[in-house]
């Protein structure tokens, strides 16, 4: 006589640790085969893109980096190439190799948060505490050149908001000296590692069309084998200017990704050298007095600097009306702005594409036939964060 | 790398009849089209050899309240092996119901949710069309230009009850919003004066 089966739904989240924040994913499990998942967004919603249109465009640069709050500059970096291509800025190059730096720091950080934490979803915790260590270090970097540790606020249109302090760059420099070799000890715990690669290895396996449908982008595009990196394919700033290699997955699998982070980091570091070692010296950000504020030392002696200065921080600058989606390789992914300005000092409106909203879209067609215990390594592998699915 | 201007002149050459106006600003095509054209252009830039957008990025809609035709859909593609990227804008009246293109792209299956949530804007065979992004028995369409910023309800824990209760948002000081426009060029009646 058969038995009779029945399907159980199950909550996981809002508030599950290995949700990576406020997910609540609606399970249906067959015993222990989940046959369907269905995420529920939004728990985290602001609304960004509509308090966006009710501020000015300086107002608007902090709302960039709560989206993604673990690597906050590379999202403020696509918002203000927006602005650039439509005002037709030149961005002094001292300015641009900052850029590209904190951009390349930023991409570290978060790969080291989602690397370790997804090694602690999977049940090693030695990871999260090394790589945390190093987190650290880095958001000192941040707290230097902007003054707070996460929520930087430091890129503006036509540059950044001030130049580095003295002695940064050495700091810098000897954190990228020391980094191969933690990154080395995370390998040595992970990589070869038989708990690890059991739990990563032939999970969560995305083939390279099904990326495509599904417009994976990122990592989670290159672990599929897809070669596509906007700062090699599409470069924006002076990314053309350095040398650095595109990992590429082979097996489209959740180790496969985990590996291209990992690579991924290694580039880095060699960008951020590369960075060290040719920064140019100059101004940091545009000299037209209608965009970006004068120096505090002449607003006392000049009438139009102080005339500049106040209606920068009241009305706001001006942006002519157009329409342009631009798009950077944020950590996670393509993260775009599709900008629509009016003429006047507020974006008319500003959609902003993060993502993993896609990826984690594509969560039930991951995860379905796969072990509940897969769900937090497949979760972990997306690298979700809720600020920038829910916006 | 393809050229841009070839490619616009092939798209315009293929869907001659089907593109309202094409441009190209920003390194990015921009093109208009119909309504009703647009499940077929979409799955020939797909899947036409000379275009090969084969990446859905992004669905959106702007609001024009003022305008009668209202709303602006706008569907974003990129293409890996041309390199190249398009932005296709279709018209959209309210209440007008548009078809959906998740049998084309999965990807869209979300984003068209979030157009649906965010724009009231219908789709035709979505197989899921719910609200994403906004909270469970939401009412409304926040991002249209005649949603207020403060929204309408606000949530907190009341004691009395001991649950969470909705109640309409009461503000201790109004929403101010500040018309810093220079008043030798900006202010309304200004603007008006010299108009005239």
């Amino acid at each position: 006589m058969a038995k009779e089966t029945k399907t159980l739904n199950l909550n996981f989240g809002p508030q599950h640790p290995a949700a990576h924040g406020v997910l609540r994913l609606i399970l249906q499990l067959d015993g222990e085969i989940v046959e369907k998942a269905d995420p529920h967004i939004g728990l985290l919603h602001r609304g960004t893109e509509k308090l966006i249109e009710n501020k000015t465009y300086t107002q608007a640069v902090p709302y960039f980096d709560r989206l993604d709050y673990v690597a906050p500059m590379n999202q403020e970096h696509a918002f203000a190439l927006a602005i650039e291509k439509i005002l037709k800025i030149q961005v002094p190059i001292r300015a641009q190799y900052i850029r590209v730096m904190f951009c390349e720091i930023g991409r570290i950080l978060s790969h080291i948060l989602n690397v370790t934490t997804q090694a602690m979803d999977v049940g090693a915790l030695t990871p999260t505490l090394w790589g945390f260590e190093e987190r650290e270090i880095l958001m000192g970097f941040y707290e230097k050149v902007s003054g707070s540790r996460l929520h930087a606020n430091y890129f503006r249109a036509g540059g950044v908001h001030q130049d580095l302090p003295k002695g940064l760059d050495k700091e810098i420099g000897k954190f990228c000296e020391r980094f191969p070799k933690i990154i080395n000890d995370l390998e040595l715990l992970l990589t070869d590692n038989r708990i690890f690669k059991q739990r990563n290895v032939d999970i969560g396996v995305v083939s390279k069309q099904d990326a495509l449908d599904y417009s994976f982008s990122g990592v989670m595009l290159r672990g599929s084998g897809v070669p596509w990196d906007l700062r090699k394919s599409q470069p924006y700033d002076c990314y053309e200017q350095f040398e650095f290699k595109i990992p590429v997955g082979k097996n489209g699998d959740c180790y496969d990704r985990y590996l291209c982070r990992i690579e991924e980091m290694k580039e880095s570091v060699n960008i951020i050298n590369q960075c060290l070692a040719n920064l140019p010296v100059g101004p940091i950000k545009t000299d037209d007095g209608k965009i970006s504020p004068p120096p505090k030392k002449e607003i006392k002696q000049s009438m139009e600097a102080l005339i500049h200065h106040f209606k920068l921080y009241t009305e706001g600058y001006r942006v002519d009306k157009d329409e342009i989606y631009t798009a950077v390789e944020a950590p996670k992914g393509e993260f775009g702005v599709y900008l629509i300005s009016d003429g006047s000092s507020k974006p008319y409106k500003c959609k902003i594409r993060a993502p993993g909203f896609s990826h984690l879209q594509a969560m039930d067609y991951l995860i379905k036939g796969h072990m509940l215990a897969d769900v937090p390594a497949v979760l972990g592998s997306m690298d979700i964060v809720f600020g920038e699915v829910d916006r | 790398m393809q050229n841009i201007q070839d490619l616009e002149k092939i798209l315009n050459s293929e869907l001659n009849t089907k593109i309202k106006s094409s441009l190209i600003k920003h390194n990015q095509i921009y093109l208009k089209i119909d309504e009703t054209d647009l499940t077929e252009v979409i799955l020939f830039l797909k899947t036409n050899s000379k275009t090969k957008f084969r990446q859905l990025i992004d669905i959106t809609a702007v609001d024009f309240p003022e305008n009668e035709i209202r709303f602006k859909l706008v569907y974003l593609l990129l293409s890996h092996e041309f390199n190249q990227r398009i932005i296709i804008e279709i018209d959209v009246k309210e209440k007008e119901i548009v078809g959906s293109i998740t049998s084309i792209f999965p990807a869209a299956n979300w984003m068209e949710r979030e157009v649906f949530d965010m724009y009231g804007i219908d789709f035709k065979d979505h197989p899921d069309l719910r609200r994403i992004l906004t909270d469970y028995g939401f009412e409304g369409h926040p991002l249209r230009k005649d949603f207020p910023l403060t929204g309408h309800n606000e949530v907190r824990y009341s004691h009395e009850t001991k649950k969470v209760i909705y109640e309409p948002v009461k503000l201790e000081q109004n929403y101010r919003n500040f018309d810093y426009e220079s008043p030798w060029e900006g202010t309304k009646y200004i603007k008006e004066q010299t108009k005239e």
